[in-house]
């Protein structure tokens, strides 16, 4: 956490912070939360001290929550992220990520001979080992890793 | 009756080993007497997304001697496919015109899905590099058939072992009925590490060699698969290997007297033709096996076994 003395990235009203970002996928979080095109104020700091992990990234996002389906997707991509939630700069909620047992619908499978890639399937997939992350198509059997993913739009 | 009824067959992996066994014996009835019009009130889809002689044959001629009517197509081209029709589509449409659809596609996971959008069972005859689990059906039996059982065997797998789809499936059946497996490939062509992970779960024992020699005297069964140039990113290192994996029948000296030889087919020079005339060699039997293994899949998932 960051200290309380003096906030590096200044805190929000509310929204959601995304505390914990390992610094190298920061941009890849904001990517897949679709933040690009969110239309508010989102404040990223990377590269911050931190007891936990000795550099971290932070994400604050004004005015948004997240469904529980946007936040199995910032697992996919960072593990042990905290998603807390803000309400008139008061901690409300604050969850451990944690990659589902099961994935449907936001990954594309990584096998572009999949059926999936060519008709407007839900894509299904198994979660075979959560670190290294290795999902297993529910149609193709093909394995995707966290190199590979890539999200649907 | 059996416990297939109604059900799919998609994958080698949807069906326990006692139902593998069910299959088989099922189908050494049909052996025996292959003529049973026992379902002469149904009709069977045969769709064929892509050209097969064997499997689309046998499928049916199994259909045909259980005096079921055959519809379907071998050539997508002259289908509503080529007009832009989805599989979905497609497959919803045949679920109202037959009881029983047998679909090869070469899109991956293609079998699944049709199984996920049919109202009546799918038996999947091959979705790309992915499943043939009819082919796999038809190993186990002819394996049965030469060797008397399915346990405890030294199964030899030579050749392409990377890509080859019908030794992955072999191998996670054979790990129901503790094989020992001796993989005989090219460095390039070794069996992938997911399936080698799936001998050691089931606590069972593999032998990497380069040289297909180092196996005859021990094997019970040697299974061919055809070395294809296209695999291989360093030709000559293609022209180095590509002898290593062909069997002749000289090299057979030594091997044990019920040591039987399969192929999937078609093979092009992995086993020379005067391996044909050796009593080891059973690859044209394993072709004709498919034919009652498929009847038996066929009675069995529409109830009349």
């Amino acid at each position: 956490m960051e200290t309380k003395k003096e906030l590096v990235v200044p805190a929000i009203e509310n929204g959601t912070v995304i505390d914990h970002i390992p610094t190298e996928v920061v941009y890849q979080v904001a990517h897949t939360l679709g933040l690009d095109e969110y239309k508010d104020e989102v404040l990223i700091g990377t590269y911050l001290q931190s007891g936990k992990l000795g550099r971290k990234g932070i994400i604050k996002i004004k005015n948004k929550h997240f469904t529980k389906e946007e936040v199995s997707k910032v697992a996919l991509v960072a593990p042990f992220v905290t998603v807390i939630t803000i309400k008139d700069y008061q901690v409300i909620e604050k969850l451990d990520t944690e990659i589902p047992e099961h994935i449907d619908n936001f990954i594309k499978c990584a096998n572009p001979k999949c059926i999936t890639n060519f008709e407007d399937i839900p894509t299904r997939f198994d979660v075979v080992e959560k670190d290294p992350l290795k999902l297993r198509c529910h149609y193709c059997e093909k394995y995707t890793s966290k190199e590979t993913i890539r999200f649907n739009k | 009756m059996s416990t297939l009824k109604g059900r799919n067959l998609i994958s080698i992996t949807d069906f326990s080993k006692e139902e593998y066994i069910e299959v088989l014996d099922i189908a050494e009835g049909f052996e025996k007497n292959p003529k049973q019009p026992i379902l002469s009130d149904k009709v069977v889809a045969t769709l064929f997304f892509e050209p097969s002689t064997r499997t689309r044959l046998s499928f049916e001629s199994a259909s045909n001697q259980l005096g079921c009517r055959v519809i379907g197509f071998s050539d997508p081209g002259a289908t509503s496919v080529q007009k832009g029709e989805t599989l979905h589509d497609t497959i919803k449409m045949v679920s109202a015109y037959a009881d029983l659809i047998v679909m090869r596609n070469p899109k991956e996971g293609s079998a699944r899905y049709a199984s996920e959008v049919a109202s009546v069972p799918v038996i999947n005859a091959g979705d790309g590099a992915n499943q043939h689990p009819t082919q796999c059906m038809l190993d186990l039996y002819s394996i049965r058939k030469t060797q008397g059982t399915l346990d405890n065997l030294n199964i030899a797998l030579v050749g392409d072992l990377k890509y080859g789809r019908t030794v992955h499936s072999l191998v996670e059946a054979m790990c129901n009925f503790n094989a020992t497996f001796h993989l005989v490939s090219p460095e390039e062509l070794k069996l992938p590490s997911s399936v080698k992970t799936s001998i050691k779960k089931a606590g069972l024992k593999y032998y990497q060699y380069h040289d297909i020699r180092d196996i005859i005297e021990t094997a019970d069964i040697i299974y061919m698969t055809r070395v294809q140039r296209e695999r291989f990113t360093d030709l000559l290192e293609y022209e180095r290997v590509k002898d290593s994996c062909i069997l002749t029948a000289p090299m057979l000296k030594g091997c044990k007297d019920n040591m039987r030889i399969l192929h999937p087919l078609p093979r092009v020079n992995e086993i020379t033709t005067d391996v044909d005339k050796t009593p080891y060699a059973y690859y044209f039997q394993q072709a004709q096996n498919g034919v009652y293994v498929r009847q038996a899949l066929i009675a069995a998932i529409l109830g009349a076994k």
